[in-house]
């Protein structure tokens, strides 16, 4: 049989960083591999360079007879693979349930519809999910989770499994019920080849061959005998010590914990938990549990992801309240108010949680600082020293291997010398020799110094190295006691075995929950010759597969209120503010007047100003220097001082330019807005003419006429009202915003969140995916539009006089654009922290600067004009105000309907080049 | 209150220490007060410049060809000639703001002292322009054809002489008010942004947690935070202000810059609460961006420093008057642009430090609630 993976001298870098140093393997067709290694020695690289989820770098990778390197190839090999990434329920969607996640991988694989609901059914029954179609993948259990993963990955019958650690942080039972699964699937279709990498060595022993991995190499390749017998060890985590070179296994000695000695009389334990319970909202995560532990005592917690051990944790340290029950701490009760109670307890959460940005000695003395500690540099020596971080002195912590980032942890953890150590997962990831290491530490502590300890694990061989364990299961303790006694009272073989016997024994105390699946397996075999297709299409793109991405894109979006909201509301929320924000009305002006004079003539000059709709008054001024305040103040926008003798020299100079003295008048204007300021300058001089001419009126006199007169007219908008001009052009500015926005957070997302392997990995197309992702925020865009035409005509009166038709249609055609350009600007980002604010950046600036919001295109110059010339609201703008206020037909609307719609190609297919379909 | 401040202060310095080694948030917000500062001041100008006019000529005489020369840079692109049946779709494709119609026998008509009529089309959809080009239009008319007719005898003295002064920045230089109005509005923005995201990265990384195992108080955490974030933006201003609108643009900063400072750092407690606030709302970094958008973005709008306050409708003035930020803007241009002291704008201080003060300790209540239930 030939070869189902061949790799040749493949080697990866991240960076500066060596993943894959010259890997070359074969595996034949229809056989079991298992890799296995710790974390971060290249297992997930491998697979997903096999699995075409990662672009190759350098050496030949062939799967299944066909060039992985090849794009083409890919095309028709991945109908064939299924891949499964690291993380529970990594490619599955969270908001969706668990029938419309299986619905959204068949038609991602071109399944039709009757042939999705066979498949489905079939495997929804083999894998036990049969009874929960409508749970949304997010509220499923761990294993619960990769189970949903492998029915997707099987849906399309692939020859190649690829399953990257499938059951890390799942709970014994469901481990084992997934090897099962795996060995059933196989049963009815022998020719499928799996490859699995795990983490979990004794795993392996149930496959044909075992690869083990260390630091971007492969150490060795074997069946599981051969390897245990060539190194004469017991397990395969010996054999992999054995295998590791020299300098890696320094120091490295089998662990002995030495005996508790005899507990002291009457000090009473170290922590009582009593009917501890913990709830969130309807879901009750820790239930009734109670235990006892003795000062000094390593007191081992195990469990799945998710079974409460984290929750009992915290309420432990007074992190978390309990719902109900009590824990006390040396006799006392927690109390999260205590802080001199916090100086007896260590505490270390699941993940690093120490700054990653600052060095280990900022680290260390921050929190020697807070517990007052910082003048005791003696004890932070001797804190580098015991745990071997002086040589890591100045390094940031992010930069750290994971060994020494968790002996950093457990140093902080201990730095205030407490009597109890509460350690949640502290080993998860880590290397089998910086394991023991750290075991060695924690035994240290707890036989040398009687601190008592308090870990949880998920590795059964290190519970095997406590005093006593808990085994929890979904928010219970099922069983408890020396982990001898306890794998005696199951008769089993392995502390497993006990696990599993515990909790099959409690699930029938309480009837099945997850109940054991039937034996029977329905797996059709796909008939030989027919692929499946992606249905109908045009130009080799796919309409099922588009469309799939579309519903599943807009049952997400449905499902999240806050994006929701911003979507259905932001728009109208910032419409409301920027119509009655950004207006260029200059009115309600304050002035305030020093009338020296007193006259008729001078009261008829402030009354002008007093009858105009653009000015205020305020209470006259008494001295000119009030008059100076008043303006310094803000308090009025311009003044008016009249001087004595304004109305005498006015009646004697008369009006016709005698030879009397011409009054003075003077008036100050406050230019910090120079807008405002200069418009100001415009009505007084408006204001003075008319004033003017009105006496002259009175009086009988006849000013000599212009030269010529200029008749201004006002066109579009003849009372000059900003709404007008504004209104329209909001739109314009709101449709690109937020519609930009949610489409790039609805790619960015499926990177951050993992899901975006699905599109690396199976059929579809960059732009069937980015067609598809941007179906439902067009039509949430197209009902804003609606929305903000509706609430200009109703709310600021601002009536379409022209095509109601035109500006519907370029208004489509508009959002079509501006999704787009978020589509664009989201491959490149990563983060969706980057495509909010990126995105924003990128299309407010543009858009109030360049777009012809202030000032039309054609008066800017350089970079500006260009960037105004190759944004597409430059064009709607002038669509909306040509529809809303110019009163323009639909076929004067028609070129730039036109030049919008121009934009939508071109930023697709740049969106489309730029997004990648393979991972680095 | 030692040990308050000790640990505040101890916090702080991590919090420092943090943020210079965050490569990208670091950029953005040095960019923010020195690049941006400049790009807006120069970038959005309120002055008429290289405005668009066609002219309809249907006299060809030698004065309609000096009214046409006389429209020319900064101000005005070169004149377009258009035909009449032009003007309409032309006018409607935005192409020109303005369209002036020179009569035919226009300068026969003036040289006879008939008065004849120039018409002006104003495209009154470009606010901004069509305001100020009105009357700049006017006075080039008036001047060339005043020339034309060359009358030797000085016109007539106005019958009134009018004086008006422009006060505090006399040549109207746009500058200066749109490049300090875009430091005071960076400051809002930054400060919120700085110190949410300093929260939500801590309740990311998980560090939050850690923090409360240890003899700390909530207060103390988000006194850090405040003093952290609070300072760095403090100093940045003290940049924008000297190095980029005195230094770089010459903006002549009328009043005392300490005072605008002390203003600024009461103004930081109300802005760092703000963000301490949202970053308790918001459950990861891009939902703090929408609501920052919902309502930081709003706020910053409504304040006073990009359109006048007195054009809203007079409710939401009223309301604008509860948000710090409004007298932020107002003490802002009182000490900057007009030279108020102390004396003239306490009470300003007083409404921000106010208000201020209450968000802080209601965000602070907020804060403890949120550190015993985030889990």
């Amino acid at each position: 049989m030939s070869a189902a993976v061949e790799l040749r001298a493949v080697s990866h870098r991240y960076g500066g960083t060596l993943a894959l140093d010259g890997v070359g393997l074969e595996i034949a067709a229809g056989e079991t591999v298992a890799v296995i290694g710790p974390d971060g020695v290249g297992k997930s690289t491998l697979l997903g360079l096999i699995a075409t989820a990662k672009k190759p770098q350098a050496g030949e990778i062939r799967v299944l007879g066909t060039d992985a390197c090849d794009r083409r190839g890919r095309g028709r090999l991945q109908p064939r693979i299924a891949y499964m990434p690291q993380g529970l329920g990594r490619n599955l969607y969270a908001d969706l349930s668990v029938a419309e996640n299986l619905q959204f991988f068949g038609r991602l694989f071109g399944l039709d519809a009757g042939r999705r609901r066979t498949r489905i059914r079939d495997l929804l029954e083999a894998t036990g999910l049969a009874p929960f179609p409508d749970r949304p993948a997010g509220k499923l259990s761990g294993g619960m989770k990769q189970k949903l993963g492998l029915c997707c990955a099987l849906l399309h019958d692939p020859d190649l499994l690829i399953l990257d650690e499938p059951t890390t942080g799942v709970d014994p039972l469901s481990r084992r019920q997934f090897w099962e699964l795996i060995d059933r699937i196989r049963a009815g279709r022998p020719g499928m080849t799996v490859l699995v990498a795990t983490s979990y060595m004794d795993e392996a022993e149930r496959f044909d061959r075992v690869m083990m991995m260390n630091a971007g190499r492969l150490l060795a390749a074997d069946t599981p005998a051969t390897l245990k017998a060539q190194h004469g060890a017991e397990t395969l985590e010996d054999v992999f010590v054995a295998l590791l070179p020299e300098a890696a296994r320094r120091g490295h000695a089998k662990l002995v914990v030495p005996p508790r000695p005899p507990e002291a009389d009457g000090a009473g334990p170290a922590i009582e938990a009593r009917g501890l319970t913990r709830r969130f909202g309807g879901f009750t995560a820790v239930e009734d549990v109670s235990f006892r532990i003795g000062r000094g005592e390593i007191f081992g917690f195990l469990g799945s992801n998710g079974c409460g051990k984290t929750t009992t944790m915290k309420m432990l340290t007074g992190l978390l309240p309990a719902s109900a029950g009590e824990a006390r701490l040396f006799g006392a009760p927690v109390d999260a108010g205590d802080r001199e109670a916090r100086r007896r307890v260590g505490y270390m959460a699941q993940s690093f949680s120490l700054y990653g940005e600052l060095t280990v000695n900022q680290n260390l003395a921050l929190h020697a600082r807070l517990f007052g500690l910082d003048a005791d540099k003696a004890r932070l020596d001797r804190l580098t020293e015991r745990f071997g971080l002086a040589a890591y002195g100045d390094a940031v912590a992010d930069r750290l291997p994971l060994g020494v980032r968790q002996r950093l942890s457990l140093a902080v953890a201990v730095l205030h010398g407490p009597e109890l150590l509460i350690l949640d997962e502290p080993t998860s990831g880590v290397d089998p020799v910086a394991r023991d290491q750290f075991w060695r530490d924690l035994v240290a502590l707890s036989r040398d110094q009687g601190v008592t300890i308090f870990v949880s694990t998920h590795f059964m061989n290190e519970a095997a190295r406590c005093d006593r364990v808990a085994f929890m299961n979904a928010g219970r303790v099922i069983a408890s006691g020396p982990p001898d006694t306890l794998r005696r009272q199951q008769r089993a073989q392995t502390l497993d075995d006990a696990f599993i016997g515990f909790m099959r024994q409690a699930e029938r105390g309480e009837g099945a929950v997850d109940a054991e699946p039937p034996a029977r397996l329905a797996v059709e075999v796909a008939p030989a010759g027919v692929l499946p297709s992606g249905g109908p299409g045009l130009g080799g793109v796919s309409f099922r597969r588009l469309l799939a991405y579309a519903w599943r894109e807009s049952l997400e979006l449905r499902r999240d209120p806050v994006r929701l909201t911003v979507a259905l509301l932001g728009t109208v929320l910032l419409m409301l503010v920027f119509g009655f924000g950004i207006t260029m009305d200059v009115e309600n002006l304050r002035f305030a007047v020093l009338d020296h004079d007193r006259s008729p003539e001078s009261r008829a000059y402030v009354e002008q100003f007093e009858g105009s709709r653009s000015f205020v008054a305020t209470p006259p001024a008494a001295d000119p220097a009030a008059l100076a305040a008043r303006l310094q103040r803000g308090e009025a926008a311009l003044t008016i001082e009249i001087p004595d003798g304004f109305g005498r020299d006015l009646r004697r100079g008369g009006l016709g330019g005698g030879d009397g003295r011409a009054p003075e008048l003077s008036v100050r204007i406050d230019g910090a807005m120079p807008f405002r300021a200069e418009t100001v300058q415009g009505y007084v001089a408006g204001l003075h003419q008319r004033f003017i001419e009105d006496r002259a009126r009175e009086a009988g006199v006849t000013l000599p006429p212009g030269a010529a007169v200029l008749e201004t007219r006002y066109r579009y908008n003849q009372a000059f009202r900003s709404a007008d001009a504004m209104v329209p052009a909001n739109i314009g500015l709101l449709l690109v915003f937020i519609p930009a926005i949610l489409a790039a957070l609805g790619v960015v997302r499926e990177k951050e969140l993992g899901s975006i392997t699905n599109l690396y990995v199976t059929p579809v197309t960059r732009l069937e995916f980015l067609l598809g992702k941007q179906l439902p925020y067009i039509a949430l865009a197209g009902f804003n539009l609606l929305l903000m035409i509706a609430m200009a005509v109703a709310l600021f009166g601002v009536p379409v006089k022209g095509s109601l038709a035109g500006l519907l249609l370029g208004g489509l055609v508009y959002v079509c654009a501006t999704t787009a350009l978020g589509l664009l600007i989201s491959a490149f980002t990563t983060t969706q922290t980057a495509a909010v604010f990126g995105t924003a950046i990128a299309t407010m600036m543009p858009a109030t600067q360049f777009s012809g919001l202030m000032q039309p295109v054609s008066t800017l110059e350089g970079p500006a004009h260009a960037i105004g010339t190759l944004f597409p609201t430059t064009y709607f703008l002038k669509l909306s105000v040509g529809a809303f206020t110019k009163g323009l037909g639909f076929t004067e609307l028609l070129p730039f309907i036109a030049a919008t719609a121009a934009f939508i190609p071109a930023l697709l297919a740049l969106g489309v080049l730029f997004l990648p379909k393979q991972e680095r | 209150m030692e040990r308050f401040l000790r640990n505040s202060l101890t916090l702080a310095r991590k919090e420092w220490i943090s943020l210079l080694r965050d490569g990208f948030m670091l950029g953005f917000v040095i960019y923010s007060f020195t690049l941006s500062v400049y790009s807006q001041a120069t970038g959005i100008s309120h002055e008429l410049r290289n405005a668009a006019i066609a002219v309809v000529d249907e006299d060809r005489s030698a004065l309609s060809q000096r009214l046409l020369s006389s429209f020319h840079g900064p101000e005005f692109q070169t004149p377009v000639l258009l035909r009449h049946g032009e003007v309409d779709p032309a006018m409607a494709a935005a192409r020109y703001t303005f369209v002036l119609d020179i009569p035919p026998d226009f300068q026969a008509d003036v040289l006879a002292g008939r008065s004849p009529a120039l018409q002006l089309l104003i495209d009154a959809t470009a606010m901004m322009q069509a305001g100020i080009g009105a009357g700049t239009i006017q006075g080039i008319l008036d001047d060339e054809i005043g020339r034309f007719v060359r009358r030797e005898a000085p016109a007539a003295a106005p019958p009134i002489s009018l004086q008006v002064r422009v006060a505090f920045n006399e040549a109207l230089d746009t500058r200066w008010f749109t490049g300090t109005m875009s430091v005071v509005s960076n400051v809002t923005m930054l400060a919120v942004l700085l110190a949410g995201a300093a929260l939500i990265r801590e309740r990311e990384h998980g560090t939050l947690e850690h923090l409360l195992v240890m003899p700390v108080r909530p207060a103390e955490i988000m006194a850090a935070k405040v003093l952290a974030n609070g300072t760095v933006i403090l100093a940045l201003t003290v940049v924008a202000l000297q190095g980029v609108l005195r230094g770089v643009l010459g903006v002549p900063l009328a009043g005392s810059v300490p005072l605008f400072l002390a203003g600024t750092a009461l103004y930081l407690f109300f802005a760092t609460a703000l963000g301490i606030f949202l970053g308790t709302v918001a459950r990861s970094m891009p939902q703090l961006g929408l609501l920052f958008i919902l309502i930081v973005l709003p706020m910053n709008m409504l304040s006073g420093g990009f359109t006048p306050l007195e054009s809203e409708p007079g409710w939401l003035q009223t309301a604008m008057q509860l948000s710090p930020s409004t007298h932020y803007v107002a003490f802002a241009q009182a000490i900057l642009f007009r030279g108020a002291g102390i004396a003239t704008v306490w009470p300003r201080f007083a409404a921000t430090a106010g208000i201020g003060a209450l968000f802080f300790v209601w965000s602070l209540a907020r804060f403890r609630r949120h550190l015993a239930t985030f889990h």
